[in-house]
């Protein structure tokens, strides 16, 4: 358990630290056209004097070194990743064979509609699926992830309240929110009111009320919560926000628990983004690609991103033709450019169809089940008394156990625990998230993973309280069986070095690596 | 598993869900289907597109039909990559966390600008975030930029501003495709926040950015360039030539066309952008063995610290899309970017020339310039039927260039690919081939 990794010993170095003068990979194409000398072409003025400093490598080294990086990288694909809201299920290997057919990887954005039939044909399935499984009809695919789509949300929301003569200033977040929801009302120009969690972990309702009044043009909601709670009160919580006038949004980081069982829509949410990396298998990459489509009700429809993709004719047996609708004169305009992250769209399509409607509502239902055994494994004795549940209820997807006892007890932090847990091969829950749990562990264990695989993390989470009973310090100081150990952050954000520079006298020099690193950008 | 709950049924466990917003009937989508189904219901949904291989295109304009070499995808699809989350745990997430620092200093190198970050989404929606960053950097309400910026990045800028609260001006070009620097100094004033311009414009036109930039910058607004990354190797870098932010789209450095997306974006600025600036960053440390080591830095900056007073709400960006983009470039290296981007700009003129048609932008243009085509839809009808692209039509974007066809050039746009396109110009009834 404690023994090192051998790649450990080696010194890191970055590719441009092992650039030769003269070593390349790439072999230009043939030179057709005449060979007019640059400076005919273009003005001193705008040329570029010397030449970007880009590493010089052969081909093989080049592999070689970003393998070994690879081999840097926990992930999925290797083991037990339960991080709470992150939704970290299998990424089937199909999905990558069928987003890399040409008529798809290769398929230029401003194609001609009429030969990109196919492409449109399946986001508009996409778009149908997602409204139905929302239960909103209305469906864009625009927003490039879930904060993106958030931000969709917020604009949509302004341009509903402005269409209607209305100019609001504040936007309800819950104090369990995602990080995202208070980011994004700044970003969308409205001020942040904090609305506090009952007893039970849900909305508190008396603190709602108080706060709802007709200068809130949004609350913005996860449900399940961050807490993996259902809030029981939704109904009522629509009717407060629908009262006031505002608008309903549904973060749908969680979406995972509640697939086939209650919709979005159902609840009284009039806007809802997606993230298709988490609840639909996009894999993850490292911190992206994602997508955020949103799913939104009529009163908001009038206002979604420009294009939207349309089905017209197909009535009678006639073959229906798919295209992009730019004519939408209350539209919020264009998130980003042309349609959206549609390799993205082609794995989640993927997962749609292979699961079916079954199969989706089978994948919340055990994915729900999994949190609760996880759970109850996590309440046994060696185990409960450290690590408490935050809020003692049936939990959803995912649950959030406090660390304050284990803090109290055996001197040990939430940090301490998640790393000793990299020295075991599995990844560290959520931590100190969220923010009202004290020493905060939100754990998801997702759908995708067996019993075995559950009840060894609960192994893990003992023998690491239980080693800590002993000798707490043997935690304190993990990990020890990692490519690096607990590295120096505070240093890295006091003096940033965010890119590599060559030394002036030997640029490329291996041996620099190990100087201190002194030659970045410069304290600021 | 139900025993060790203490529930009955897996239903107990949903007991929290009132029955009134219960669904209470399957979603109504089809059966779950077998891989082998779903596989070829993708594959027979992916035969319906005209893609690069299945034609000859010159279309462009924003998303450009590359080479990408097969180490890309080789790297890409190793599940060390695809499938960690955002490294939040860094001593297990060395591999992404150096491959950030090193795809931040190739974009710094390309631009002459000290630091960038890890990516944003992709081009435009970059550029709108230049502009909530000049917002929080000046309090200023009024964003202008030039027509030359692409028009999807225009319209996510007008998108993007309208939350938080800016107007967005836009400048003229000149008859010659060009920002005009006199519409430009007019527009600006004390309340400019951020000036837009873009290296190559949309038409392709090789803008003077030196003197855009001084005119922007006069009265204390933010310079912002959008660039093509790939002909940055020959162009002069935005960081050299008083551009305080640059910003563009990553599709061109080894990543797919994918129909628009996923690509990345990036964003590079001066150094007192540094603690403003949106999105991840990785920076150098050493760990408790005095090791090198890499870490996301400068996090209070971030939605998960901030919340509220975060600078940008970004969360997933495109960490494996600029994997691909660090990869490719270290492929092509220091000399092969040069070679590629003078073959560009080689074609690109030899293009201007070979079609012989009056060109909008007749100055130095590379990857792209625009011609006035009398036939339009001649030359689309006549091409089409020869399997070849010509290029993007104008007129939805530019009214004001309605004739307009604007023409794209790569490495795989062959002399006899272009040779090709002239002919079809001039096979134009009534005019002798």
């Amino acid at each position: 358990m404690t023994e090192r990794d051998p790649r450990a010993d080696a010194e890191t170095v970055t590719i441009f630290e092992q650039s030769r003068e003269g070593r390349r990979a790439f072999v230009a194409p043939e030179a057709d056209v005449p060979e007019v000398p640059v400076e005919e072409l273009l003005p001193a003025s705008q040329r570029r004097e010397r030449p970007a400093e880009l590493p010089e490598v052969s081909e093989p080294e080049l592999v070689r070194h970003y393998v070994t990086l690879s081999s840097k990288n926990f992930h999925l694909d290797e083991g037990f990743y339960p991080l709470g809201s992150c939704t970290m299920k299998h990424n089937p290997k199909l999905h990558e064979r069928v987003a890399g057919l040409p008529g798809h990887a290769r398929l230029h954005p401003l194609q001609d509609p009429e030969y990109a039939q196919g492409a449109l044909e399946l986001m508009w399935r996409l778009q149908g699926a997602l409204g139905e499984i929302a239960g909103l009809p209305h469906v864009s695919l625009q927003p490039s992830a879930g904060s993106h789509g958030e931000l969709a949300g917020l604009l949509l929301t302004r341009a509903y309240h402005e269409d209607r003569g209305e100019r609001r200033t504040k936007v309800l977040t819950p104090d369990t929110a995602h990080g995202t929801n208070p980011a994004t009302v700044t970003m969308a120009g409205y001020q942040v009111v904090k609305v506090g969690t009952a007893e039970d972990g849900g909305v508190d309702l008396d603190d709602l009320r108080a706060k709802t009044d007709d200068d809130v043009a949004c609350l913005m909601l996860t449900n399940p919560n961050t807490l993996g709670l259902f809030d029981r009160n939704i109904e009522e919580i629509a009717r407060v926000v629908h009262d006031a006038g505002a608008t309903l949004y549904y973060d749908g980081a969680n979406l995972n628990a509640v697939m086939g069982i209650t919709r979005p829509g159902d609840m009284g949410f009039d806007i809802v983004h997606f993230n298709l990396h988490k609840t639909f298998t996009q894999p993850h990459g490292g911190g992206g690609p994602g997508a955020g489509p949103i799913a939104v009700s009529d009163r908001i429809e009038p206002f979604l991103p420009s294009p939207q993709v349309v089905r017209r004719g197909g009535d009678n047996g006639a073959e229906p033709f798919f295209d992009l609708d730019h004519d939408r004169p209350k539209s919020i305009g264009k998130l980003r450019g042309f349609q959206g992250n549609f390799g993205v769209f082609v794995r989640s399509y993927a997962y749609i169809c292979s699961l079916g409607c079954d199969g989706l509502e089978e994948a919340s239902k055990v994915a729900v089940l999994n949190a609760n055994y996880l759970k109850a494994r996590l309440a046994e004795e060696g185990i409960g008394e450290y690590l408490p549940i935050a809020f003692d209820r049936t939990c959803m997807h995912e649950f959030v156990l406090s660390g304050s006892a284990a803090k109290e007890k055996l001197d040990l932090r939430t940090l301490d625990i998640a790393k000793r847990m990299l020295d075991h091969g599995v990844h560290p829950p959520t931590v100190y998230f969220p923010l009202l749990v004290e020493e905060a562990l939100m754990i998801e264990p997702t759908e995708t993973e067996t019993k075995e695989r559950l009840d060894h993390f609960a192994d893990v989470v003992r023998s690491i309280l239980g080693e800590a009973a002993e000798d707490p310090q043997i935690a304190r100081n993990a990990p020890y069986t990692t490519p690096v150990r607990r590295l120096d952050e505070a240093g890295a954000a006091k003096r940033p070095v965010v890119r590599w520079r060559p030394d002036e006298e030997n640029p490329g020099d291996p041996e620099r690596a190990r100087k201190a690193p002194a030659s970045g950008s410069g304290a600021m | 598993m139900l025993g060790a709950i203490g529930a009955a049924s897996l239903d107990d466990l949903f007991a929290d869900i009132p029955e009134s917003v219960r669904l209470g009937r399957p979603i109504d989508l089809p059966e779950g289907r077998s891989e082998q189904e779903v596989n070829d219901h993708l594959t027979a949904l992916a035969a319906r597109n005209r893609h690069c291989d299945a034609e000859v295109s010159f279309l462009g304009a924003g998303m450009y039909d590359h080479y990408v070499p097969a180490l890309v995808d080789n790297l890409l699809s190793r599940s060390e990559f695809l499938t960690p989350y955002t490294p939040y745990q860094p001593e297990i997430s060395q591999g992404g966390l150096q491959v950030m620092f090193e795809f931040q200093t190739a974009i710094s190198e390309l631009t002459g600008l000290p630091v960038a970050n890890a990516s944003v989404y992709e081009g435009p929606s970059a550029v709108a975030a230049a502009g909530y960053l000049a917002k929080l950097e000046t309090r200023r309400t009024k964003l202008v930029t030039s027509r030359g910026v692409h028009p999807h990045s225009r319209a996510a800028l007008r998108t993007h501003a309208a939350g938080y609260g800016m107007t967005v001006d836009e400048v003229a070009l000149t008859a010659e495709g060009a920002t005009d620097p006199a519409a430009l100094a007019e527009a600006v004033d004390d309340d400019t926040a951020a000036v837009f311009v873009q290296q190559p414009n949309f038409l392709g036109t090789v803008e003077e950015l030196a003197e855009l930039a001084e005119t922007a910058g006069r009265s204390g607004a933010v310079v912002v360039c959008a660039a093509d990354p790939l002909p940055l190797g020959i162009l002069k870098p935005p960081g050299e030539q008083g551009v305080d932010i640059c910003v563009g789209e990553g599709q061109t450095l080894g990543n797919r066309l994918d129909f628009g997306g996923p690509s990345f974006g990036f964003f590079a600025a001066s150094e007192r952008f540094l603690r403003k600036m949106p999105g991840r960053i990785a920076g150098e440390t050493r760990d408790v063995d005095d090791k090198r080591g890499f870490v996301l830095t400068l996090q209070t900056r971030e939605q998960h610290i901030r919340r509220e007073k975060a600078t940008h709400n970004i969360c997933t960006s495109q960490a494996l899309n600029a994997l691909a983009g660090v990869v490719y470039l270290s492929w092509l290296g220091k000399r092969g970017l040069v070679e590629l981007a003078e073959l560009m700009l080689r074609r690109t003129h030899y293009a201007r020339d070979a079609l012989g048609l009056e060109a909008i932008n007749p100055g130095p243009v590379v990857r792209e310039f625009a011609v006035r085509v009398p036939d339009l839809d001649g030359l689309f009808d006549r091409a089409r039927a020869e399997g070849i692209n010509p290029g993007f039509r104008l007129g939805r974007e530019y009214p004001e260039f309605d004739d307009g066809l604007l023409v794209a050039i790569t490495e795989r746009r062959t002399q006899a690919d272009i040779d090709r396109l002239a002919a079809l110009v001039r096979a134009r009834e009534g005019v002798a081939a």
